[in-house]
């Protein structure tokens, strides 16, 4: 991804102050919930369907109204505003993405832009500067329709779409919902890495407890009725759920679960032996500790290819690409350690091969460094990141 | 008469210039009839899409003016607007009404419910996500309404023959039928189809032109 080069505005305070919603005569779909984001945090809104989880979110850009209470961004209540003035300064990023299907990537990227009027020149800038921040080559989708494109791409289009006026709040209703599970695991691994940047304030949506343990700084479990059953970290909510409803919906596996707190990043990484596409084969022969024994084959650019046995290595020649068995999907230091593990079971050598954004070798993980974690009671949160 | 042959070649050569002007009136009275209807059926269309409760009675509206045969229009109308052009005009734009309004609903009602939130939760106001969003993405509905209406009236336009009007109606009807002259109604009926093929193939192009993100399919 590339750098950001223009200052980005960091996130908003935004708070609900007693908001209860109901339509018609019918019970409240929301009932005087009361919770306040801080500015650059991600909230996760979940819970089982009907607990007006995306009535909460929209009641922030004014596609739902409070029947009662309120909805602040940085102590101004979104009532004050224009609805159209607001909505252009808050981020959306909706299920399935919603790009609009009769307009280039560069287009739906400067929809709001447009709508804010802004000169042809700084839309275009934008546009490549947005399209690079997703990790898209500006030249190579600009021009494309939707159509053309993968959940994966349509979906970071979504966030360029959404980051284009530079708000300080995003709205993201199941923004990963329309993407294959591994592809979802690098997408969210992406955005967090975005975030951790760009610090905007994020309602995010989810049904998922998984997902909203992954991606959230405070989650807010919802009954339904849009009742308020806990608003607290992950580990907190896992350590500590407030009621039998959130326990029974954070799950059974609360122990198994907590393993999503903890990162990759946060566990020390071994060097695997490695071998690199073009060298003798006796060279790497020589550094592997028989034939039973397995090293990690690189191409040229550090990129890992999948996993040999020193027994591949017989004879003279050069190692080829074509020596690597596929191993398991590659891990990133945003992974949790519950994907880790079970990219792991499923891989023949029981290592992670963790990579960075430019899928470069960084190390391996072990199941043993997984399993010491467990054995200490608690899985490992960022602060107690260990090193080595 | 009766004693002429089924088919005179001669005939359409020496009256090359009489055909070319019928042909030249009938596409005069089809684009009027379709500008016309378009002028009416937008604004209309507009209507209903937002007061649901008037499509009912529109579309009956419209669905009755559809059914009127051709024939007691004219009588109904000669009263009011005489024998001439407004006459036929009001009756070919009321036949494309149904059509049009009707494509141009479903076209609007078509946009996924989706895309209108997206619209909506960005910032744009009703006429923006009506004009940036619904009706580009209504396109090819509304186009396939415009091209049924558009072959149907050059279809009807020869009819308009009976009140002094016709294009090629005057050629199938007044030269051709009245006379009992195969030629002319052989030839009459040719060129209108032949109209209405280019007619539809053009607005094919132009649907085209419209819609360039349709060509690119669901690939990827």
């Amino acid at each position: 991804m590339a750098e950001v080069n223009a200052a980005q505005t960091a996130g908003s305070v935004v708070a609900f102050e007693h908001v209860t919603k109901r339509y018609d005569d019918g019970p409240p779909a929301v009932t005087d919930l009361s919770l306040e984001i801080g500015a650059g945090e991600i909230c996760v809104l979940v819970g089982p369907s009907g607990c007006g989880k995306t009535t909460t979110m929209k009641m922030v850009n004014r596609l739902v109204e409070p029947t009662s209470g309120r909805v602040t961004i940085d102590g101004e209540d979104v009532a004050a505003l224009p609805a159209v003035e607001l909505r252009r300064r808050i981020g959306y990023v909706i299920q399935q993405v919603g790009l609009f299907p009769h307009l280039t990537v560069g287009d739906n990227v400067a929809v709001v832009p447009r709508l804010l009027g802004w000169k042809p020149a700084r839309i275009a800038e934008r546009v490549d500067e947005l399209l690079e921040l997703v990790g898209l080559d500006p030249a190579g989708y600009r021009s494309r329709y939707p159509a053309a494109l993968s959940g994966g791409e349509r979906q970071r289009i979504g966030v360029a779409r959404a980051m284009a006026a530079d708000p300080t709040v995003l709205l993201m209703d199941e923004p990963f919902g329309a993407v294959d599970p591994i592809r979802r695991e690098r997408l969210q691994n992406e955005f967090l890495r975005l975030q951790a940047r760009l610090r905007k304030t994020i309602v995010f949506v989810t049904h998922d407890v998984d997902e909203a343990i992954k991606m959230a700084d405070r989650i807010a479990i919802l009954q339904v009725g849009g009742i308020l059953a806990q608003y607290d970290s992950p580990d907190r909510l896992l350590a500590a759920p407030a009621s039998e409803f959130v326990e029974r919906f954070v799950g059974a596996d609360r122990g198994l679960k907590r393993l999503s707190l903890g990162r990759v990043r946060d566990l020390g990484l071994d060097a695997p032996v490695t071998v690199t596409v073009g060298e003798p084969r006796s060279a790497a022969r020589a550094r592997l500790d028989g034939a039973m024994s397995w090293a990690l084959l690189l191409d040229g650019s550090r990129r890992p290819l999948g996993w040999l046995q020193g027994a591949d290595l017989e004879g003279d020649g050069a190692v080829a690409a074509e020596l690597a068995v596929p191993g398991s999907a590659l891990l990133q230091p945003e992974s949790t350690l519950r994907d880790a593990l079970s990219a792991m079971l499923a891989s023949s050598v029981q290592l992670g091969v963790v990579v960075d954004e430019h899928e470069e070798l960084l190390g391996v993980l072990s199941v043993g460094a997984i399993s010491a974690t467990l054995q200490d009671g608690t899985a490992p949160t960022p602060q107690a990141a260990t090193d080595g | 008469m009766t004693d002429q042959p089924f088919f005179r070649i001669d005939w359409i050569v020496d009256n090359a210039d009489v055909l070319a002007q019928a042909v030249g009136e009938h596409i005069v009275l089809t684009l009027i009839a379709m500008v016309g209807g378009i002028a009416v059926a937008i604004p209309v269309t507009l209507l209903i899409h937002r007061r649901r409760r008037l499509i009912g009675p529109v579309l009956g509206f419209t669905g009755i003016l559809y059914a009127i045969p051709s024939l007691a229009l004219f009588a109904l109308l000669i009263p009011i607007t005489g024998l001439g052009l407004a006459t036929a005009e009001i009756a070919l734009i009321s036949y494309t009404l149904l059509i049009l309004i009707r494509n141009g609903l479903a076209g609007l009602d078509g946009v996924e419910p989706d895309i209108v939130e997206a619209a909506t939760g960005m910032g744009h106001t009703g006429r923006q996500r009506l004009w940036r969003v619904e009706l580009p993405l209504a396109t090819p509905v509304i186009m396939a309404g415009v091209r049924v209406a558009t072959v149907t009236t050059i279809g009807l336009v020869a009819v308009t023959a009976l009140i002094g009007q016709g294009g090629l109606g005057f050629v199938i009807i007044t030269l051709g039928i009245r006379r009992q002259f195969t030629t002319a109604i052989l030839v009459g009926v040719a060129l209108s189809v032949l109209l209405a093929i280019i007619a539809d193939r053009g607005l094919v192009l132009v649907e085209r032109a419209l819609t360039p993100w349709a060509r690119h399919g669901e690939g990827g």
